[in-house]
C-alpha cells in the first residue's frame, strides 16, 4: 500500500493513483488486440466466485427456516425484487436476472475494493462506461420495441403547450443522452474519489510521525464511509437503472 | 520500515511545509505525484492514460458479467426463488391444515357440549320422575298411617270415655252412701235412698 519513496527528493510518500494501475498477469492477444488477463479482471472473476460461493452456500441449504447466510441471500433477492418491482412495474420481472446481476456485479466491484491491495474495477471509467452505455442502449431498444416510433414522445411530455417544445426536446434529448455519462461517470468519480482519499491520508500517516495517529483515526472513519459509500454507489447505479427501464416502459 | 537518511521531513516545519504542499496544491500536485510514481509509461490517471488496456477491461468485464448472469439466472434466482415459495406454500398448508383442525375441534366441542347437555336435562328428568314417584308412594303411605292412627284414636278415646262415665257412677253411689252416713251420725235420721239419690244428682250437675 504504502511505497516508500526511493529517492530523497520526493515530498509525499504514497502515490495515490498508484492503486490505479493496470497491469497484465496472463498477457492474451487476439488479432493484435490486447487482451490479457490483468488485475483488473483478476478482482471481476474473484468478486462473480465470491458471488457465486456466497448464493451457492447460502442457498445449500434450502432450509424451509432460514439460517443466516440463507436470509442474507434472500434479503438481497428481497431488495432487488422490490426495486425492481416498485421502479419498473410488473413488466419489470423479465429484467430481473440482469438487474439482480447488474447490483451484483458493482457491489462487491465497490466493497472488496476497499479491502487494502485489491483493486477496484468500478474505479475505471471504461468499465462504469461500458455498463451504462449497454444499459442505455438496451433501454433505448426496449423503448423502441415497444412503443415503436412513440418512444419519441419520451422527449415530449404530455400536454405540454406545442412552442414548449422547441425549447423542451432539445433539453429532453440532452439529458436522455447524457444519462450513460452521468450513470457512470458517477460510480466511477465515487469510487476513485474515495479511493484517492484513503491513499492520501495514509500519506499523511506516513509523514506526521507520531502525530500520524490523527489521520489514522480519519482513516478509519474514512473506510467506513467508503463502505457505505461502496453499497450506495451500487444500490444507486441499479435503481437508475430501473428508473430508465421504466421510462422505456411506461414513457414517464 | 527501512531507515533512509532523511526521505521524510523530520523537523516539524519541514513536517508542516509538506502537509500544506499537499494538502493546499493536492489537485495540482497529483498529476506530478503520478508522475513520480515510476511507471513513466502511463502518465497521469490512468483511468485515462492507459487506453492500451480498454478492450481488456471491457473484455472481462463481457466474459465475466456473462458468467455471472448465467450463474443468476439459472442457478441463483431460481434457487432463492424456489425456497421462498416452498416456505409460502408451506407456510399457506400448515394454515389451512390448522384451521380443518380447528373447525373439527369446535365441531367436537360443539358435540361433546350438546351430549352434555341432553346428558344434563335426562338426569334432570329421571330426579324429578323419581322424586314424583317418591312423592306419590309417600302420600299414600302417610294416609295409610294417618288412617290406622285415627283408629287407635278412636278406640282409645272411646275407652277414656268408657272409663270416665264408669267412674262417674260410682262417685254418684259412693256419694249416697256418705250423705247416708253423714245424716244418720248428725241427725239420727235415714232417708229413704230415692231422696238421696235426688240429692246427689243435684249436686252433681250443678
Amino acid at each position: 500500500m504504502a511505497e516508500l519513496p526511493e529517492t530523497p527528493d520526493k515530498v509525499f510518500p504514497v502515490d495515490p493513483l498508484h492503486q490505479f494501475q493496470i497491469h497484465s498477469i496472463v498477457p492474451v492477444n487476439v488479432g493484435g488486440v490486447d487482451l490479457s488477463f490483468t488485475n483488473s479482471a483478476l478482482w471481476m472473476a474473484i468478486a462473480i466466485g465470491l458471488i457465486g460461493l456466497f448464493f451457492v452456500l447460502a442457498t445449500g441449504g434450502r432450509q424451509l427456516v432460514p439460517g443466516r447466510l440463507q436470509s442474507v441471500a434472500e434479503l438481497m433477492y428481497e431488495i432487488v425484487a422490490n426495486m425492481v418491482r416498485d421502479n419498473v412495474g410488473t413488466e419489470g420481472r423479465r429484467y430481473f436476472p440482469f438487474v439482480f446481476t447488474l447490483f451484483m456485479f458493482t457491489l462487491f466491484g465497490n466493497v472488496l475494493g476497499i479491502i487494502p491491495h485489491s483493486f477496484t474495477y468500478t474505479s475505471h471509467i471504461i468499465v462504469t462506461f461500458f455498463m451504462a452505455f449497454v444499459i442505455f442502449i438496451a433501454v433505448t431498444v426496449i423503448g423502441f420495441a415497444r412503443h415503436g416510433l412513440g418512444f419519441l414522445r419520451l422527449f415530449f411530455p404530455h400536454g405540454a403547450p406545442l412552442w414548449t417544445s422547441v425549447i423542451l426536446v432539445p433539453i429532453e434529448l440532452i439529458s436522455y443522452l447524457s444519462r450513460p455519462v452521468s450513470l457512470s461517470v458517477r460510480l466511477f468519480a465515487n469510487m476513485m474519489a474515495g479511493h484517492i482519499m484513503l491513499k492520501v491520508f495514509a500519506g499523511f500517516v506516513l509523514l506526521m510521525g507520531l502525530a500520524g495517529v490523527v489521520p489514522l483515526a480519519a482513516l478509519v472513519g474514512i473506510t467506513v464511509l467508503e463502505l457505505l459509500v461502496a453499497v450506495l454507489q451500487a444500490y444507486i447505479f441499479t435503481i437508475l437503472t430501473c428508473v430508465y427501464l421504466h421510462d422505456a416502459i411506461h414513457l414517464h | 520500515m527501512r531507515r533512509i537518511p532523511s526521505p521524510f521531513p523530520t523537523t516539524p516545519l519541514q513536517k508542516a511545509a509538506a502537509v500544506l504542499t499537499v494538502a493546499g496544491g493536492l489537485l495540482s500536485a497529483l498529476p506530478s505525484l503520478a508522475q513520480e510514481a515510476g511507471e513513466a509509461a502511463h502518465k497521469g490517471l490512468p483511468q485515462i492514460s492507459q487506453t492500451d488496456t480498454f478492450p481488456s477491461q471491457v473484455f472481462w468485464a463481457i466474459v465475466t458479467f456473462a458468467l455471472l448472469y448465467v450463474m443468476v439466472a439459472r442457478v441463483i434466482l431460481p434457487r432463492i426463488a424456489g425456497t421462498m415459495e416452498e416456505r409460502q406454500d408451506k407456510i399457506d398448508d400448515d394454515l389451512s391444515r390448522a384451521e380443518k383442525l380447528k373447525g373439527e375441534a369446535d365441531q367436537v366441542m360443539a358435540d361433546y357440549e350438546r351430549g352434555l347437555q341432553t346428558a344434563r336435562s335426562e338426569a334432570l328428568d329421571l330426579l324429578r320422575k323419581a322424586q314424583e314417584a317418591w312423592q306419590v308412594e309417600a302420600d299414600k303411605r302417610n294416609a295409610a298411617e294417618d288412617a290406622k292412627l285415627a283408629e287407635r284414636i278412636k278406640a282409645d278415646e272411646d275407652r277414656i270415655a268408657k272409663a270416665r262415665a264408669e267412674a262417674e257412677g260410682n262417685l254418684k253411689s259412693v256419694a249416697a252412701s256418705v250423705a247416708v252416713a253423714l245424716t244418720d251420725k248428725l241427725i239420727g235420721v235415714t232417708p229413704p235412698d230415692q231422696q238421696v239419690s235426688k240429692a246427689v244428682d243435684a249436686v252433681v250437675q250443678r
